[in-house]
């Protein structure tokens, strides 16, 4: 088995774009990432792409040749579908490949057009990702989802609701702090814990900045052999040494636990074991905190705190920038946005910039060597973990 | 269009006759179900459910799909039913509700759509 490295990662910026196709957002962010990797366009020998509502959102169906095209690529190319972890999907088949020996050049990535849509079709579409005839039919929306993990979650571990909401405020106003000087990110700015709390509900007990906003964006990692990275002299010090995947029931109504998520610990367990390391070992983590419940929740399953103390992780600093084990230095789902389809692909994008030393957060982790990135499909019915670390 | 095994189950709740699938291997699902995910077992019997559930997560919903637009605001809550948990509409105020409620199940009409929706009601 041949060992893995990201040669070039590319985003576009993640915000508001609603007049750009989803062509042309994956066409910028496959350009920079194969700049950036100093790869010829005839060496990549495949194209794995993750994108979500595409159908919905776009109308567009039968994604990834019409991005293989847009990005000039001539090779197999597949679209990847898991919910919001779809890009998560897509480079970890794409791991697995130059793993594998049958390419040693992949392109992996997404991409996800949200704007061009008003809230309640964007609500409807993301909905999706749940179980339509038991929680849909139900009146369950993604926020409402993830506010019944939060009461659960404040229940199962005697939480009152102004502890849940304050460290939830928390972990917000953490992440909006991660970006500001992210030049990718859909939010530099700050919010207070404050303005937080006060913010309109949109499923109690979770408010508007307990949720990331609707995002277009797309990202792209180009990953090779460590054979190809050295025999064509490419720099590509991060590499990919592990990968894990979990699924669990697809309503929460029919999961084990309401406020666990125990795919993501089978795919940490998974990731870990393949990169022979264990949860002491990272230096940080890029997590999926569509809301903010959810990092809490992926910081758990990650082995980084019992279930019930990963709450006031942010709170009491231990998560932040200049915290023993800083979470979402990129400004996470939350401030740096989450286009569905590309948020997996993005979060190896930061990680290896991050490692690399040319991130604007880098300093926070000047010494890292290992960094984790988790990735979730709707209330965690799938989890992809990776890890990183700076090769030798 | 009707979604065989999920209708007859919603259904059977306004008659009073709710109930859940029961693998031979005593593990409880919703229909429709071939396969128990638990332990394999393909052999299910129909077994009542039990009439009233116990809340174990609840949430008011602000922000709704399109489907729901004029029910707004309103409680979801996942409650416990023995051997299984149930989803519904809260039939009350928002807010109404807390963890630990006795609520049972009925069969509701969204205010948006008029489609049928299961509802749980505050005992
Ligand atoms: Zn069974």
């Amino acid at each position: 088995m041949t060992g893995v490295r990201v040669a070039g990662v590319g985003l576009t910026h993640f915000g508001s774009h609603p007049e750009r196709t989803g062509r042309d957002l994956f066409a910028e962010a496959a350009l920079n990432a194969r700049e950036d990797a100093g790869v010829p366009l005839e060496d990549v020998e495949q194209l794995n792409v993750g994108n979500f509502a595409g159908s919905l959102l776009e109308g567009q169906g039968h994604t990834a040749p019409l991005l293989a095209e847009a990005a000039g690529l001539d090779c197999p190319a597949t679209r990847y579908e898991e919910a919001c972890a779809s890009a998560g999907v897509a480079v970890r088949e794409a791991v697995r490949t130059v793993r594998s020996g049958e390419a040693d050049v992949v392109l992996a990535g997404g991409m996800e057009r949200m704007t061009n849509n008003d809230t309640p079709e964007t609500t409807e579409a993301l909905a999706i990702a749940a179980d339509e005839l038991y929680e849909i039919r139900a009146g369950v929306t993604f926020p409402g989802a993830y506010a019944l993990m939060a009461t659960a979650y404040a229940e199962a571990f005697g939480v009152d609701e102004d502890t849940l909401k304050t460290d939830l405020a928390n972990v917000a106003s953490k992440n909006h702090d991660n970006a500001l000087p992210n030049e990718y990110a859909q939010y530099q700015r700050e919010i207070s814990v404050e303005q937080a709390l006060d913010a309109p509900p949109v499923a109690e007990p979770l408010g508007l900045f307990d949720c990331c906003p609707v995002t277009d964006g797309a990202s792209a990692v180009v990953l090779v052999s460590e054979e190809y990275a050295a025999a064509n002299e490419l720099s590509a010090d991060v590499a990919v040494v592990g990968t894990g995947q979990g699924t669990d029931r697809m309503a929460l109504q029919d999961r084990e636990y309401l406020a666990r998520t125990p795919a993501a610990d089978d795919a940490a367990a998974m990731a870990y074991d393949d990169a022979g390391i264990d949860a002491a070992d990272v230096d940080l983590a890029e997590v999926h905190d569509c809301f903010t419940i959810a990092e809490v929740l992926a910081i758990e399953s990650l082995g980084f705190y019992e279930p019930g103390e990963g709450l006031g992780a942010a709170r009491r600093g231990e998560t932040r920038a200049d915290g023993d084990l800083p979470i979402n230095l990129s400004g996470g789902l939350k401030a740096k946005g989450h286009p569905v389809g590309a948020t997996g692909g993005s979060q190896i994008a930061e990680m290896t910039r991050l490692l690399r030393g040319d991130h604007p957060n880098s300093d926070a982790v000047a010494d890292a060597e290992v960094g984790v990135t988790h990735n979730a499909g709707g209330t965690v019915a799938s989890a992809v973990v990776h890890v990183l670390e700076v090769a030798e | 269009m009707s979604d065989a095994g999920f209708d007859e189950w919603l259904h059977a709740f306004a008659a009073d006759e709710g109930y859940y699938v029961e693998c031979e291997n005593g593990h409880g699902h919703l229909p429709p179900r071939r396969v128990c995910p638990d332990c394999g077992s393909t052999e299910f019997a129909e077994e009542p459910l039990p009439e009233t559930g116990t809340v174990a997560a609840v949430t008011t919903v602000h922000v709704p799909a399109p489907s729901f637009q004029a029910d707004a605001p309103y409680d979801t809550v996942v409650a416990e039913f023995g051997a299984v948990r149930l989803t519904g509409v809260v039939d009350a105020e928002p807010g109404a509700v807390e963890i630990g409620d006795a609520v049972e199940p009925d069969v509701g009409a969204s205010e948006t759509t008029g489609d049928d929706v299961l509802v749980l009601r505050p005992l």
